[in-house]
């Protein structure tokens, strides 16, 4: 289903990175690292005999010194195990953090210790000597399986290449755009550093700022705070605290950490993410997994509205989405697109995945979406603290953001339509709120690629946010909850009055459904791309499996919720395509908005473009389709 | 004269002087590097001889770093697979077991098994690389089955 996209987007990454138009994988840039110059010549030669480019190294160290000169200069690197001056194993594991290129591992010795640690250090593959040709034909497959992982999880992690590209584009469209957004930009890059949140440094400063070398000692250092501290609590501020060097800022470490953190995710495995997750969950105090449902009624709105846009035109999209974020053209866009696009390929996995009709598809994409819509909170957070908090707690904090939902859940339920009604009162008071809010959290779901990162990040911490939020009196906590618990009981169909509080509602919010709408729709328009090509990683994977952890946990402990769940689900999507509809009919609320939410307003522009055309039929079409699936 | 150039080829590997990987070497070679097996050749025999120093050097000294000498015997036999030396990578091997126990007396005895067989291969295959350069380059590089 989503070959195209998939075959497509690997390849354009690996060109446009290293800037040669021969046909892939010939031209691949190799690094062969061994000391054996017998074994050195011959790889060469190999290699050379499947034309790739190569380049040869005796030396661990002068390999990683040739790395750090030229970050974009390799697609891959072959390193030798047993090495004098430096351990196969170390080279590896400076490359995976510092460059972050696949590696594979030869030597032979091939015992299976060996083999193992070749793995859990973050080897793509093993080769034993005597490496045949036939293995190295094939090495390439490594060079795109990264690129296509790194469009989920880099999109915040930033490789070192897409960064640049993106900040270019970044910096534009944050500094215009979102001024009021920059506070909560840069509170969420004090936790973890996005790349895409280029929008905090605002000016071309990113590029510019001198990019500290993370050395061996340094790193060295970094590790033992990051140990001492645990890695689950290790914070960039604490870890800067102990490391005390110099010059070193939070952002660094911050930038570090978050590597560091998909590093040893990589080493860990679905397992130790597992772990993590259920950490985190436990620290976040409830069991309760109403975030994740709220968070999936958010995913599927985004679907229901642009997500299966993108099926229908796919191959329009892709066609002009090629160009990547640069094309986006409008300067303030950019920004939120990219966070848009990274969730979007979520949300066209989930239409496919809905179209295709498997049940535990579903399960699967809100997983998806759920993490997605951690990040692109954060940024439609823009100036309001609160709501990237909300955000962390809802996406990154699902444990803590389960108070607050499963309140939120709970709350319907229990009080019936007066409960819904104050809560709606709430929300037309706060209705700018809201909307950032709802279109974040909506919007979010496109950030997602970095989320496993985040999540892991923001776990230790977010409880501590989290939980203040919860109590808070905050609008933009009430207010989510508020929307998720009224969409599921919508969705959900339990019949009470709150169905008629919950119609109510698309209506105040219509300017948001619109704005989101509008968004979504551009993203896809320009991204389509990315979002396409990226769809796939393996990175994401595992995001699901957590998600899927997450819920099947939730659903072992809470009964309850569990049905909730799975009924705010559907009905989520009912309500969203219901507000599809109305937005769309009244585009002169966004005007409203617009001074408040400059997102929002680029947004809403781009929707104007792309979404009133589509309006009908396809946003219909999609939210029907949505229904019958969660059923 | 080709003829004769595979018999001894086909004898090197009859013998288990060499195996596939030998000629996984020879399919690298084509017009661009006509003389790439022999070119490898040279290099492993260079390199291994300073390994082979090393290693004699390392025991002469009495005291047995065995961890010392199986890094050495490791890229030995990393060298040696990767040319195909099939025998010599079979008595690196032994050197290694004997490291790991321990044994010194094994070390000894296998170094010098070692030390056999690639002295032996050398001549053999210098041999062999003298007479397929007499009968042609083509001859080289077509496979001896």
């Amino acid at each position: 289903m989503l070959n195209p996209g998939q075959g497509r987007g690997p390849d354009s990454g690996v060109a446009g990175g290293s800037s040669n138009s021969d046909p892939f994988p010939a031209g691949l840039r190799v690094l062969v690292v061994d000391d054996d110059p017998t074994c050195l010549m011959i790889l060469e030669r190999m290699l050379r005999t499947c034309l790739y480019r190569v380049t040869k190294c005796n030396r661990a160290e002068i390999a990683l010194s040739l790395l750090r000169k030229n970050k974009n200069g390799f697609d891959i690197v072959i390193s030798d195990v047993h090495m004098p001056d430096m351990d196969g194993f170390k080279l590896l594991e400076h490359v995976g953090l510092e460059m972050d290129l696949p590696v594979i591992m030869m030597s032979a010795d091939d015992s299976k210790s060996v083999v193992l640690k070749g793995v859990t250090h973050g080897a793509v593959d093993y080769l034993i000597k005597p490496v045949r040709i036939e293995a190295l034909k094939n090495i390439w497959q490594h060079v795109v399986r990264k690129k296509r992982n790194e469009w989920n999880v880099s999109e915040h992690s930033g490789s070192v290449e897409e960064t640049g590209q993106r900040e270019d584009g970044d910096n534009n469209s944050s500094s215009a755009n979102n001024e009021g957004s920059w506070r909560s930009s840069r509170k969420r890059k004090e936790e973890e550093v996005d790349e895409q949140g280029g929008d905090d440094k605002e000016d071309t400063s990113s590029l510019k700022k001198p990019r500290v070398v993370w050395s061996v000692e340094l790193h060295q250092q970094f590790v033992a705070a990051v140990n001492q501290l645990g890695v689950d609590k290790a914070v960039p501020k604490k870890i800067l605290e102990m490391m005390n060097v110099p010059g070193l800022t939070r952002e660094n470490v911050a930038s570090h950490l978050q590597k560091y953190r998909i590093y040893l995710r990589r080493l860990g495995g679905v397992s130790q993410h597992q772990g993590n997750m259920n950490h985190s969950f436990m620290t976040g105090q409830d069991p309760s997994f109403g975030p994740l449902s709220t968070l999936n009624g958010f995913d599927l709105q985004a679907l229901a509205a642009a997500g299966q846009l993108p099926a229908q035109s796919l191959a329009q999209l892709q066609a002009a989405g090629l160009a990547r974020p640069p094309s986006l053209s409008k300067p303030g866009m950019s920004v939120d697109q990219r966070s848009i696009f990274s969730f979007e390929n979520p949300k066209i996995r989930h239409g496919q995945m809905m179209n295709s009709g498997g049940g535990g598809n579903k399960q699967m994409n809100l997983l998806h979406g759920v993490p997605m819509g951690m990040e692109p909170r954060q940024f439609a957070g823009g100036g309001q603290m609160r709501v990237q908090q909300q955000q962390q707690q809802l996406s990154g904090g699902r444990a803590v953001g389960q108070n607050v939902q499963s309140s939120g859940m709970m709350m319907p339920v229990g009080g019936g339509p007066s409960m819904l009604q104050q809560q709606q009162v709430m929300l037309s008071s706060s209705v700018p709120r809201r909307s950032e809010t709802s279109s974040g959290s909506r919007v979010l779901p496109a950030a997602a690629t970095t989320q496993s990162v985040v999540f892991n990040n923001f776990s230790s911490e977010l409880p501590r946010n989290s939980f203040p939020l919860a109590n808070a009196p905050g609008i933009s906590v009430s207010y989510q909850e508020e929307v998720n618990s009224s969409d599921a009981k919508g969705g959900a169909g339990f019949g009470n009055p709150s169905y008629d509080i919950f119609n109510d509602y698309p209506q105040q919010y219509n300017n948001n459904n619109d704005w989101d709408l509008q968004n979504i729709g551009m993203v896809f328009n320009s991204h389509q791309d990315t979002t396409a090509s990226a769809a796939f990683s393996s990175s994401s994977s595992t995001q699901r499996t957590r998600a899927e952890h997450v819920q099947n946990h939730h659903q072992q402990q809470q009964f309850p919720s569990q049905s909730l769940n799975h009924m705010n689900g559907g009905g989520s999507v009912r309500v969203k395509s219901e507000r599809v509809a109305e937005t769309v009919t009244c585009p002169p609320a966004t005007t409203l908005f617009q001074e408040q939410y400059n997102q929002e307003d680029l947004m809403s522009a781009l929707l104007k473009q792309e979404g009133l055309p589509l309006v009908d039929n396809e946003f219909d079409f999609d939210g029907y389709s949505l229904d019958n699936i969660p059923v | 004269m080709q003829r004769q150039v595979a018999l001894i080829k086909q004898s090197l590997f009859d013998q288990g002087y060499l195996d596939e990987q030998f000629m996984e070497l020879e399919e690298l070679q084509d017009d661009v590097n006509p003389n790439f097996v022999e070119e490898v050749a040279t290099l492993y025999f260079k390199d291994s001889a300073r390994l082979i120093n090393s290693i004699d050097q390392a025991l002469e000294r009495g005291s047995f770093d065995f961890n010392r000498l199986d890094n050495y015997m490791h890229q030995f036999k990393g060298s040696s697979t990767s040319i195909g030396a099939s025998k010599v990578k079979t008595e690196c091997t032994m050197f290694r077991e004997y490291c790991r126990m321990g044994n010194a007396e094994g070390c000894l005895r296998t170094f010098q098994q070692v030390k056999k067989e690639h002295a032996t291969l050398r001549k053999k295959l210098e041999h062999y690389f003298q007479l397929a350069r007499q009968a042609g380059p083509k001859e080289t590089a077509r496979r001896s089955k």
